[in-house]
């Protein structure tokens, strides 16, 4: 899984003990540190406005992450409960809310049912979304319970799409992430293969993956309408 | 490439294949398979599987029999239809000599090192055929062919057999990961065509190799012979895989360019050149049968003469119009082919000549605007046209005095092919025939 962002840096101890205790991967991030993306993306991200003494920091910071070309989701705020009127029309910031002191279970309960609700299943190793089930530990995936008979390559980009859902892709950068080296035969390659997806998904299910025009493909909706 | 194989092993456990069937080609093109279990499926992967190709048509003398089946991973893939109640899967297997080194007899290497070429030049060579075939109510040598219908082009007839054979057909190609452009009915009766969705040769003849055997499989649940001969029955058109064919510099189409007026680039104009110079000489392989040449005959939409056109369908290499504003789809189709071709072979011609028109720079003749079928021999010789081979003899003394195709061919696939094919043509000169007998019996 790719790491959740973190903010601030450093961030608050009991939060660094309540995702270490749940296995989540993390990086913590100050205002600067935030526009370097790791390769693999953000999974999410953790915002504080707490500890923060209330400033802007933590909603400008959220403003800039949902601003992107792909609106970073799903992302937790963290308040404190002194100041809830700051939620207050900024709802499209974030996703979901918890109120400092943090417990982990709820904590954990929050992460994972936003991580449910964009497309990761409650078990890691499944991805689920829509009518699309994806089991990385067997390679399984099928659609609407019927078994999909995928070949490697067409299994490896399914399963980079779906991990990444709502996000658009360029040709180029799904080459080099799925196929990993300077596959011969260029993008094309990548149209290819995702018409062949397209083709096994079956008619009802072809539009999981969209084309993008000029720019690449999309698998599943984008959050936020253009 | 350990994942992928570890994909593979994993797959064919979680959903119960029983068998793995190793696919290759002989050199005329024939599907060949033998099954492998799961358990020999690792060592399969890992080090090949050993048989003996002196039983194979064109591959190893008997004192050097033995070669290895070596499955390409690229090409696993579940089958839609079961043996009996198993789960089967197949890939497809490139067959190499006992040290490792590529054998000279496997047509995929042929394509495959052909296709080394053109990647040393920077290009990626792209094919879309379409495939035409006829649906028999039987395949008895002996009987009069009898179409399932009298339907013609695109017509839509209700509840009809044929129509629901080619539905079914089409999304099992589907399933399989095989899109699939257009499907309908063709000119003759019976007769039908699929047209597949472009992609890298060497997919595509593979591709060419799984529709063959899906629509022969559909059609024989249903106790229908499908049959992809060329020209199955006379005073109706026979059956074509026109092929369009592109070259693509990474993502960019070689073959457009906006600046020009046809929008042929200087690579498209020498690929065309150099497939019109080569085209007798290649014929004997993308039509390779004695019926073949039943097809390419005046009359019947099939090219009977070396000449290019645009939106002319009497040509041999027709350039369509591309659709505004889609240069990716810039391309050539070419006309001869028939689907009872070895498409490893075909598509490695094909390539080749058009590269060496690339390499040499041969200039474009002139475009035939007219049609060519109403012209005289005269005209067309005046206009510097000339026939394609008329007959498989005429073609194989083409081929045989051809450096090009002995080159992409390799001494070995080339040398047997040729004498195969000599001994098809004995036996058909032999052969005293209906016609004969009705026309001089009686008279003579």
């Amino acid at each position: 899984m790719e790491p959740l962002l973190v903010f601030p840096d450093p961030p608050p101890a009991d939060l660094v003990l309540v995702l270490d205790r749940a296995g989540y991967p993390w990086k913590a991030v100050n205002e600067t540190s935030a526009r370097n993306e790791p390769d693999d993306g953000w999974a999410g991200a953790i915002v504080c406005d707490w500890e923060s003494g209330g400033g802007e920091e933590a909603f400008a910071l959220c403003r800039a992450l949902r601003k992107r070309d792909v609106p970073l989701e799903p992302l937790l705020l963290v308040v404190d409960p002194a100041r809830l009127e700051n939620l207050e029309l900024r709802e499209d910031l974030f996703d979901d809310f918890i109120c400092a002191p943090l417990r982990a279970e709820e904590v954990e309960a929050r992460l994972k049912h936003l991580f449910w609700r964009t497309g990761r299943g409650l078990r890691p190793e499944l991805v689920e979304y829509g009518p699309l089930v994806l089991n990385l530990e067997t390679y399984q995936a099928s659609v609407g319970g019927r078994a999909l008979d995928l070949t490697y390559m067409e299994y490896e980009l399914l399963r980079f799409l779906a991990t990444h859902p709502g996000r658009v892709f360029t040709r180029e950068t799904l080459l080099s992430r799925v196929w990993g080296y300077e596959y011969y035969g260029g993008a094309r390659t990548v149209d290819v293969h995702v018409r062949r997806l397209r083709a096994k998904l079956g008619e009802e299910n072809a539009a999981l993956i969209s084309t993008v025009r000029s720019v690449g493909y999309r698998f599943g909706q984008p959050r936020w309408p253009a | 490439m350990q994942s992928q194989q570890e994909y593979v092993l994993r797959t064919v456990e979680e959903r119960g294949i029983r068998f793995i069937q190793l696919w290759f080609t002989d050199v005329l093109g024939t599907p060949k398979s033998f099954n492998i279990t799961p358990a020999e499926l690792e060592n399969a992967l890992d080090e090949g599987m050993t048989f003996d190709g002196s039983a194979v048509d064109g591959f190893s003398r008997v004192q050097e029999s033995d070669v290895l089946a070596r499955p390409d991973l690229n090409t696993f893939q579940i089958l839609p239809w079961r043996e009996g109640d198993l789960a089967v899967a197949r890939v497809f297997c490139d067959v190499l000599n006992l040290d490792g080194t590529p054998f000279e007899g496997c047509p995929r290497h042929v394509l495959r090192r052909t296709l080394e070429k053109a990647r040393h030049k920077g290009y990626s060579f792209y094919a879309a055929p379409e495939l035409e075939y006829f649906y028999f109510a039987s395949a008895r040598p002996d009987g009069v062919p009898q179409p399932l219908d009298t339907g013609s082009y695109f017509e839509l007839t209700v509840a009809d057999l044929a129509g629901d054979l080619r539905k079914r057909t089409v999304l099992t190609l589907e399933e399989m990961g095989i899109p699939v452009e257009y499907a309908q009915h063709e000119d003759a009766p019976s007769q039908h065509e699929i047209d597949l969705r472009h992609t890298d040769a060497l997919t595509m003849a593979d591709t060419v190799m799984t529709a063959r055997l899906v629509v022969k499989e559909i059609a024989q649940e249903r106790g229908v012979h499908a049959t992809f001969m060329p020209k199955p029955m006379e005073g109706v058109q026979g059956s074509g895989m026109h092929t369009h064919f592109s070259l693509f510099e990474g993502d960019v189409n070689a073959f457009h360019d906006p600046g020009d007026p046809h929008n042929l680039s200087k690579a498209a104009q020498g690929f065309i050149a150099g497939l019109l110079r080569h085209a007798p000489a290649i014929t004997a392989i993308t039509n390779q049968w004695v019926n073949s040449y039943k097809r390419l005959v005046a009359g019947y939409e099939a090219p009977v003469y070396v000449s290019w056109a645009r939106n002319n369908r009497s040509a041999l290499v027709r350039v369509p119009f591309a659709k505004r504003g889609k240069p990716e789809s810039t391309r050539i189709e070419y006309r001869s082919p028939d689907p009872a071709c070895n498409p490893y072979l075909a598509f490695a011609v094909v390539l080749a000549a058009g590269l060496d028109g690339i390499d040499e720079g041969y200039d474009l003749p002139p475009e035939a605007a007219t049609n060519l079928y109403a012209m005289s021999p005269a005209e067309l010789a005046a206009e510097g046209i000339g026939p394609l081979p008329g007959s498989l003899a005429d073609a194989l003394n083409l081929m045989e005095s051809s450096e090009l195709v002995a080159e992409t061919l390799g001494e070995h696939v080339f040398e047997w092919f040729i004498r195969n094919k000599r001994a098809e043509w004995a036996d058909y000169k032999a052969h005293v025939s209906r016609f004969e007998l009705d026309r001089y019996l009686p008279r003579l």
